[in-house]
């Protein structure tokens, strides 16, 4: 019998034999003819588990990896250490076996990890509550841009254009087809021009969405934001980098109504983009508006403590068409990888890892600007990712980087074409001053 | 099953009740309503000043597992609701004709006649299991 | 309060499970590099704990849990089949781990590779002509195939299409996806046999209908034999068809949607092609459309040109992008692993196998529950408890009930059109032996409902803890933990 499959000839023979029936074929005869196929599917032959290994290993040798070059390439997705424990746990396979904690008696596992991940995010965004996870970071800011106009029964949104490019693609998206009218707002030095915000901003305005540290990596003062966004009505939604919350003010502090952010950092491998994870978070107020799941404490019949999912009548198995959202499946499993991550860095840990980056981003920062003839584009605070103009063509400076065992910057021109020759480079706690100076080095020489 | 059904209410066939003080219409849900639903753990009330028309969803009440919207048996202006049900929800549960959703100041009490008296209603819930 | 500690409940300050090199730049002060007014002013409160403490805590909570390598998971529209171990292995290569998803297509050309090929091994399985891997689970795949179908009108100008019929035996997920993209929802009743009754759809499609989304088998485990008809109505409406690949374990290398009539498929990578669930996610949903649609897929779209992969961008007629990158990459490398071990021959074997299972364990089971559609079903179908019902036992505590004999119970309540529903999906991952077993078990419980009801209605019994108070967490939400 084929590979998964523990029926024998024998058990298929006493099965049809308890049905009554002779062969396969007649578990299929509510099959009109007309759409069964009639030859087998053109598939490649099957692979025995030795072929199959070598076949992967195969193709994956064709990609240029981050252990192999020394990456400073961010942009949304970051090359940080992961330690170990977060794997050994994620491979037990009662959790990344397991279904939707939909039975509460024999899911308590899931279940007290989501409540503490959702007390994390909580932590970190300043927020009152957290659901279960989003897909990833775009998708969730998108998510909350359909929460803030279903909340406020308005139509209407500011995107600052700081926030990531992919994301603000997403949000409009998922806008355009339910009638949500993007505009977006403009950047002053890097960060949100407040005075096109304040022209822009009036009482039709149902959120404003700004991205912290913003997609330059430049710090927002979202204190300002908020006060011009509140005047008016509106909701305030962030997309915040969950490392920087260890140390930057978390923006339930500045006055946001809801938090959300790409949660890959936090424990998740880079796996060419996914599976990430989003997370979210908002205010007690806006609660029951937040789509995804929820989990909840309560006790069992024996009045121990005991988790549940709760909230659900504003999910979609429940709500349907009137559901907040469509979502169900999440990023359980990333957000599991998030919570370990968490648990092992800690309070102290979280901080050094965001200290380390930032010093080694600065350090790499005045190094291109001295050493490398490299120029500022932005006078603001950065945290760990900064904008450069470089003195070559940037395409060509990334190409000769790859040859020398280097992943350059994002080249920011594709998505700003204001800003030529403009090189987004991240720095994470991975990278050594070794590999700083060698990244100055090669670029001087071009 | 047998259900409290109050004499001198109007019902609805979505199971709402109606009492009747002058152009004030008291509004609640009836006790098939909330024996259907369960353990009632939340009610959306609607906002004060809301004008609402006959059929408008202008509540919701929520049980674990179901949500169920509350239909206006009459048409008018949302004048008061009972706050009391956003702390204890379960007051529908222990008696849903003591504990009322809204009041309406009825634009056009005519609407009345749409709906059932207790005989009918008893008769309609029987119908219905 | 009793129970099991949380980690916040275990931390010590000056406790610490990790280790990181020590600086070897400048030491700045945070002070001097951003604004005091943008720093914390308090720590977040995270744990402080040993690497021990985190292991023991996670290895403990993970024992509460129950998965499919615990045991059978017969839960209906889930499909929880073994998830082979060699595919996490190869997930796990660090050529695919490691890769940073903009680096140039140079770089990435097995990652690339590995997307292509993937869209032609489903568009042949599914028997559509291009799949786009970007939607990140089932659900966000509905809402992008509707939004292809929405863009597809608009671009036609036929602007007044909004409206998506569903039937009533849909998951909740096709009304809630649909009302996303901006559509009415219009239901449509089932008739006796479990299936779309024609007559009905006759009457709901009109110059407003967008489409119509079916799930073939349905959620009652039964195929759609009008499908063609089906088809018909709603093309000559001109409405698209829609298809939720939920069910696809039913009848792979069998019949395919491409076939049938259907215009746009969403799969569920984490159900059919054996990917686990992580207890929620994530999964993969990629979304397959025919040739006229194939100009609204979301960007972007790999392409093969002289010996090169690459990403291709200039689509202007896309809607857009639903995600960041590419999709749930390591997914859809699992699933990818999955179909190039079983072949077409394998494949099919695995329907066969799950269509067998699922009958052998309703033949068990009829004498014992009421059969709401007694007819040959897919893989799957659903029992009601309506007769325990009467002697006060519901469905639900008949699936509690299941969990002291060692076994997940099955969907519950759904769909809705059944009362007391039991929805069984047994999957080819699961030998005679233990469908047996899983039927005496259930054959013993309706037997405890006629001796000792109360033994029924009191259970679980054995379980890490007992009936949970759903009603006092959804009354007094306590979602995030406090000192």
């Amino acid at each position: 019998m084929g590979r998964y499959i523990p029926n024998t000839d024998q058990d298929r023979q006493d099965m049809l034999e308890k049905l009554g029936l002779h062969n396969i074929e007649q578990l299929y005869e509510d099959i009109p003819p007309e759409v069964r196929l009639k030859d087998s599917l053109s598939l490649p032959a099957p692979l025995s588990e030795m072929e199959l290994v070598s076949h992967m290993r195969a193709v994956a040798a064709k990609n240029k990896i981050v252990d192999e070059y020394v990456c400073f390439l961010g942009a949304g997705a970051y090359d940080r250490y992961i330690p170990s424990v977060v794997k050994h746990v994620l491979a037990r396979q009662e959790f990344y076996t397991s279904y939707t904690p939909y039975q509460p008696e024999i899911s308590q596992g899931t279940l007290q990890a989501i409540f503490e991940y959702q007390t994390m995010i909580c932590e970190l965004t300043g927020m009152d509550v957290a659901n279960a996870s989003m897909y990833d970071g775009a998708s969730a800011l998108a998510e909350a841009v359909c929460m803030a106009c279903q909340a406020t029964g308005k139509g209407k949104v500011l995107v600052a254009r700081s926030v990531h490019p992919q994301s603000r693609e997403v949000i409009v998206t998922y806008g355009r087809f339910r009638g949500i009218n993007v505009q977006e707002i403009g950047y002053d030095d890097g960060r949100v021009d407040m005075e096109e915000l304040k022209q822009h901003m009036n009482r039709d305005i149902a959120a404003v969405v700004v991205q912290n540290p913003n997609f330059f990596g430049v710090i927002e003062l979202l204190d300002q934001i908020a006060e011009v966004v509140h005047h008016f009505g509106g909701l305030l939604v962030i997309s915040a980098n969950p490392i920087s919350l260890a140390v930057l003010k978390p923006p339930g502090h500045c006055g946001a109504d809801i938090v959300v952010g790409e949660g890959q950092p936090l424990g998740n491998p880079l796996n060419f983009g996914g599976p990430y994870l989003g997370f979210m978070a908002t205010t007690q107020k806006l609660m029951r508006r937040m789509p995804g799941r929820i989990v909840g404490q309560t006790v069992d019949l024996e009045g121990n403590r005991a988790f549940v999912l709760t909230l659900q009548t504003r999910e979609q198995h429940i709500r349907r068409e009137k559901a907040t959202s469509n979502i169900c499946s999440n990023e359980a499993l990333n957000a599991l990888a998030a919570t370990v991550y968490l648990s092992v860095l800690g309070r102290e840990g979280l901080k050094e890892v965001a200290l380390l980056s930032m010093r080694k981003a600065h350090y790499a920062f005045e190094r291109l600007i001295s050493g490398a003839g490299c120029s500022p584009v932005f006078s603001t605070p950065f945290f760990d990712e900064f904008l450069v103009k470089v003195p070559t063509p940037v395409e060509e400076l990334n190409k000769a980087l790859l040859s020398c065992g280097i992943i350059g910057g994002y080249v920011v021109e594709k998505d700003y074409p204001e800003l030529q020759g403009g090189w987004l480079v991240a720095v994470t706690e991975k990278r050594t001053r070794e590999e700083i100076d060698a990244l100055v080095r090669e670029v001087s020489q071009r | 099953m047998k259900v409290k059904v109050i004499k001198g209410l109007r019902y609805s066939k979505e199971h709402e009740w109606v009492k009747v003080d002058g152009n004030r219409a008291i509004i609640g849900i009836t006790d098939y309503a909330q024996d259907s639903l369960g353990d009632i753990v939340f009610v959306d009330l609607p906002e004060v000043g809301r004008n609402v028309q006959v059929g408008d969803a202008v509540a919701v009440v929520e049980s674990v597992k179901a949500a169920s919207d509350v239909y206006s048996p009459v048409s008018g202006t949302v004048v008061e609701v009972n706050t009391a049900l956003e702390a204890s929800p379960e007051l529908i549960n222990q008696d849903p004709y003591e504990n009322w959703i809204l009041i309406l100041e009825m634009s056009d009490p005519g609407e009345l006649d749409a709906l059932m008296d207790a005989e009918s209603y008893e008769r309609f819930c029987e119908e219905e299991e | 309060m009793k129970g099991r500690p949380l980690i916040f409940e275990m931390s010590k300050p000056g406790r610490k499970a990790y280790s990181l090199p020590h600086c070897d730049v400048p030491q700045l002060a945070l002070e001097e590099m951003v604004p005091k007014e943008c720093l914390r002013e308090q720590d977040a409160m995270l744990p402080e704990v040993s690497e021990v403490d985190v292991i023991r805590h996670f290895t403990r909570l993970s024992r509460l849990n129950y998965g499919v390598d615990s045991g059978f998971y017969p839960l209906g529209s889930c499909t929880m089949k073994y998830n082979p171990k060699v595919n996490e292995d190869v997930a796990s290569l660090p050529g695919f781990t490691q890769v940073h998803p903009l680096q140039p297509d140079e770089a990435v050309q097995g990652c690339l590779e590995i997307l292509y090929r993937m869209d032609r091994l489903l568009s042949e399985i599914t028997g559509m002509d291009r799949f786009s891997l970007q939607p990140a689970a089932g659900a966000h795949g509905e809402m992008t195939g509707l939004m292809i179908i929405k863009a597809y009108h608009q671009h036609r100008g036929d602007i007044r299409r909004n409206k998506i019929i569903v039937p009533d035996s849909a998951h909740g997920t096709n009304p809630a996806s649909a009302a996303m993209v901006g559509f009415e929802v219009v239901e449509v009743k089932s008739n006796d046999r479990g299936e779309v009754d024609l007559e009905a759809l006759k009457a709901a499609v009109d110059d407003t209908t967008a489409g119509l989304m079916l799930t073939n088998p349905n959620t009652l485990g039964l195929f759609e034999g009008n499908i063609l008809e089906i088809a018909d109505i709603v093309h000559k409406a001109g409405g698209l068809l829609y298809y939720d690949g939920a069910n696809m374990n039913a009848i792979l290398g069998i019949a395919r949607p491409g076939d049938m009539g259907f215009d746009v498929v969403h799969l569920n990578l984490h159900k059919t092609f054996s990917t686990p669930h992580g207890g929620g996610g994530p999964g993969s949903g990629p979304v397959g459309v025919k040739k006229e649609l194939e100009p609204y897929l979301p960007v972007p779209v790999v392409e093969f040109k002289d010996g090169v992969y690459h990403l291709d961008y200039d689509r202007p007629l896309s809607i857009g992008r639903v995600k960041s990158f590419y999709g749930n990459f390591s997914v859809i490398l699992k699933a990818y692993a999955y179909i190039m071990s079983m072949g077409s021959e394998g494949l099919r074997e695995v329907s066969e196998f799950a269509v067998l299972n699922a009958n052998y364990l309703m033949e068990r089971l009829k004498d014992h529950y009421q059969i709401p559609y007694n007819r040959r079903c897919m893989h799957e179908f659903v029992i009601s408890a309506q007769r325990q019902k009467e002697r006060g036992v519901s469905a639900l505590d008949i699936a509690k009930r299941l969990m002291d004999f060692g076994f997940h119970p099955p969907t519950m309540y759904f769909p809705l059109i059944v009362k007391e529903a039991l929805m069984i999906e047994p999957t080819e991952t699961e030998s005679k032996e233990t469908l047996d077993a899983f039927a005496d078990a259930l054959i013993e419980i309706a037997q405890e409902v006629e001796d000792q009801p109360e033994k029924v209605k009191g259970a679980p019994h054995t379980t890490p803890v007992r009936r949970l108070d759903e009603a006092k967490a959804a009354r007094n939400p306590v979602l995030r933990w406090k000192p």
